[in-house]
């Protein structure tokens, strides 16, 4: 398994980024927990519908993300916020996505990530579309797909991953296990070794790496990003994490597993870690810490004004997103809602 | 203008749109050199190349996926799945993702690709090789269900389909591929989605139906006219959008209603049609609205297909009893 930054934020391997992009990335993912703890707040207070903690993951989604070109494709689950906003999908349209409201699938014209995808698994083959469309066009844009372990049980993801070997499509599949498939844990999937494996059998590249480590992330989707626009074709990369949260807000963990588990995953923590190679390397204190977080706060906060000033979709939404153009069939409902 | 079969026609029609746009590209299995089974996708790869007319895995979730991801990333992918009765591995895309991205992403993001697929029974052939499914694809909002009955049809409709901004479901009636041949013009030309055809003028009695029935109705529609009734027969050509109006007003005209489908009776796309005369047209009515359908069994293999397959005899009989009431 792949690793850069310890436990102790020191150094194994070489610093895939330099110093003060460390800082952003920190900013990132200081930002990214700022919102998942908003989520989940949220969600209590009834203020959105169900929500899907991806605390613990920010380290495999920021890193990742951040190895991207901002033209490039990203297609996404519900789990993926962060990734998602690193790639351009603004917090306040991540906030709607999950009050329930279709407005939340519009990312900005110029951001191609596409709505979180709720089936598991069937996600995976529209970036091998995606980026097989590029590469039929000519471009150097290339797709990455963000999927858990459960995931990777499913019959769509062999249908993804063989396409992408057989086509060699510029793809990188980005699989977080985080442990758990709701309470189904990682050894009741797969009884291969690693994820990472499985890449053999498609003719692809895999890598498994520390899910938790900022670093470890980043190189290894640079390289695969960097395989993919030079036409090496895929990449199957398993990012180690956990899921330190429930699976959502309607789930109950203690009726799975031991929270001592939880407990020992605080120690793996990977904004801690990024926060201490910082430190070591005099380019932390407690003044920025402090500006820091309460940045990310005020971001948080203006992103879920901006969410709840929207009134509901109204029934042209609704109707007028069906076809392009609404059908004469369909307008005779549509004026039956209307009256 | 040519003599073209249905199947002539198509291969016209995407001979046409892949020269006439570069977006457009063929993708299915045996699609390339065989030219498909059915042979529609014939000579293209010669013409136009392994790029755009791409021989994919067996895998119909992941060739309806790709093309997905292709459409989307603004190619117009025409998908070809071999049969009808192998869709089903790809209804989850479809229903979940094809029908549905124009929705969840409000606009910003869209699926114009067509989905072609080989339907219905009639010749003997093997198990699963003769389904008509087509009420599990029109229930579904965000898809157009297109179903062509003539050479002419056939081609217009499919351009008609590869230029629509949304998904098209495409069925493409075996028994109908070289039955008749039928003059073609050349070149690009469309045939609206969404506007039914009316095949005979008639007075009497609505015979409504779609595909490969078009077949018996026609000559049950010569049959009736012997006796001196006089039949309007009405090929639908696209489920949804439904030309609702186009039928309304025939029924209004003439009283009476017959609605024949291949499918099994029970929840299929005929008892849509029955409905919608009994909600806009029930004033209009003289007798029950008909359906003549297959019955609800797995249609049969090849030795007793024939008694599944709606016959000409039970169509005129069900036009003969709402005459009668
Ligand atoms: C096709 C499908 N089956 C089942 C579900 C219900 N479900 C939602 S999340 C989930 C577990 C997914 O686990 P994993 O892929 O590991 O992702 P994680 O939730 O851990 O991020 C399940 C079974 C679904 N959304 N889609
Ligand atoms: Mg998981």
């Amino acid at each position: 398994m792949r690793n850069i930054l310890d436990l102790e934020g020191r150094l194994v391997g070489e610093a895939p980024i330099d110093i003060d992009t460390t800082r952003r990335l920190y900013r990132a993912l200081v930002e990214t927990r700022a919102y998942d703890k908003k989520g989940t707040t949220l969600q209590r207070q009834g203020r959105l519908a169900t929500y899907a903690p991806l605390l613990g993951q920010e380290a495999a989604q920021v890193g990742s993300a951040a190895a991207l070109d901002p033209h490039d494709w990203m297609v996404a689950t519900y789990r993926d916020a962060g990734a998602m906003w690193m790639q351009g999908y603004p917090w306040e349209v991540l906030l709607l996505s999950r009050s329930g409201d279709e407005r939340g699938g519009r990312p900005p014209v110029h951001v191609d990530v596409l709505p979180p995808s709720i089936t598991v698994g069937a996600h995976m083959i529209h970036a091998v579309g995606i980026s097989w469309a590029e590469k039929l066009q000519g471009t150097d844009r290339i797709a990455i797909t963000y999927f858990g372990d459960g995931a990777t049980s499913e019959g769509d993801f062999h249908e993804a991953m063989n396409f992408a070997g057989v086509f060699k499509t510029p793809t990188v599949f980005l699989c977080q296990n985080n442990g758990y498939a709701i309470s189904m844990p990682r050894e009741r999937q797969t009884a291969s070794d690693t994820i990472a494996q499985k890449a053999d059998a498609y003719g692809m590249v895999g890598e498994q790496v520390d899910g938790n480590d900022l670093f470890a992330v980043y190189a290894s989707t640079k390289e695969a990003v960097d395989r993919a626009r030079a036409g090496e074709g895929a990449t199957l990369i398993e990012a180690v994490t956990y899921r330190v949260g429930p699976h959502t807000t309607n789930d109950d963990p203690g009726r799975y597993r031991d929270p001592e588990e939880e407990r020992m995953a605080l120690d793996r923590d990977p904004i801690e870690r990024v926060r201490r190679y910082l430190e070591h390397e005099g380019a932390w204190d407690t003044d920025w810490e402090e500006s820091v977080q309460a940045k990310a706060s005020t971001t948080i906060e203006r992103a879920v004004e901006l969410a709840e000033s929207l009134s509901p979709p109204s029934p042209e939404d609704i109707f007028g997103a069906v076809y392009e153009e609404m059908s004469p069939d369909l307008r005779r409902q549509f004026e039956q809602v209307e009256s | 203008m040519s003599e073209l079969t249905l199947a002539g026609a198509l291969t016209d029609a995407l001979a046409t749109a892949l020269d006439k746009d570069q977006r457009v590209l063929v993708i299915g299995e045996d699609v390339g050199q065989t030219g498909g089974v059915f042979r529609i996708t014939d000579g293209l790869i010669d013409r136009f190349g392994d790029q755009r007319v791409i021989d994919t895995p067996v895998a119909e979730s992941g060739i309806v996926g790709a093309a997905f991801g292709m459409a989307v990333a603004g190619l117009r992918p025409v998908a070809e799945i071999q049969f009808m009765g192998f869709s089903y591995p790809a209804y989850d895309q479809i229903l979940s993702h094809v029908a549905r991205i124009r929705n969840r992403s409000q606009h910003r993001f869209s699926a114009p690709m067509v989905i072609r697929m080989p339907c219905g029974g009639g010749f003997g052939a093997a198990e699963h090789h003769s389904e008509s499914t087509e009420a599990i694809y029109a229930h579904i909002p965000g898809l157009k269900v297109v179903i062509p009955a003539t050479p002419y049809d056939a081609k217009g409709l499919l351009l008609a389909a590869i230029d629509s901004p949304d998904p098209v479901i495409f069925l493409e009636p075996i028994r109908l591929y070289r039955l008749v041949r039928e003059e073609v013009p050349e070149g690009y030309y469309t045939v609206e989605i969404g506007k039914a055809r009316i095949e005979a003028e008639g007075t009497d009695v609505s015979i409504i139906t779609w595909g490969a029935m078009t077949h018996e109705v026609r000559e049950a529609v010569e049959q009736l006219a012997v006796d001196g009734i006089s039949a309007e027969m009405i090929d639908l050509r696209t489920l949804r959008p439904l030309d609702e109006d186009t039928i309304i007003e025939s029924v209004q005209k003439t009283g009476r209603a017959v609605v024949v489908q291949e499918a099994p009776k029970t929840a299929g796309f005929g008892a849509e049609i029955a409905a919608l005369i009994g909600e806009r047209a029930l004033y209009s009515l003289q007798a029950p609205v008909e359906r003549v359908a297959g019955w609800d069994t797995t249609i049969p293999l090849k030795k007793a297909e024939h008694r599944y397959m709606p016959t000409t005899g039970a169509i005129v009989a069900a036009a003969r009893r709402t005459l009668d009431a």
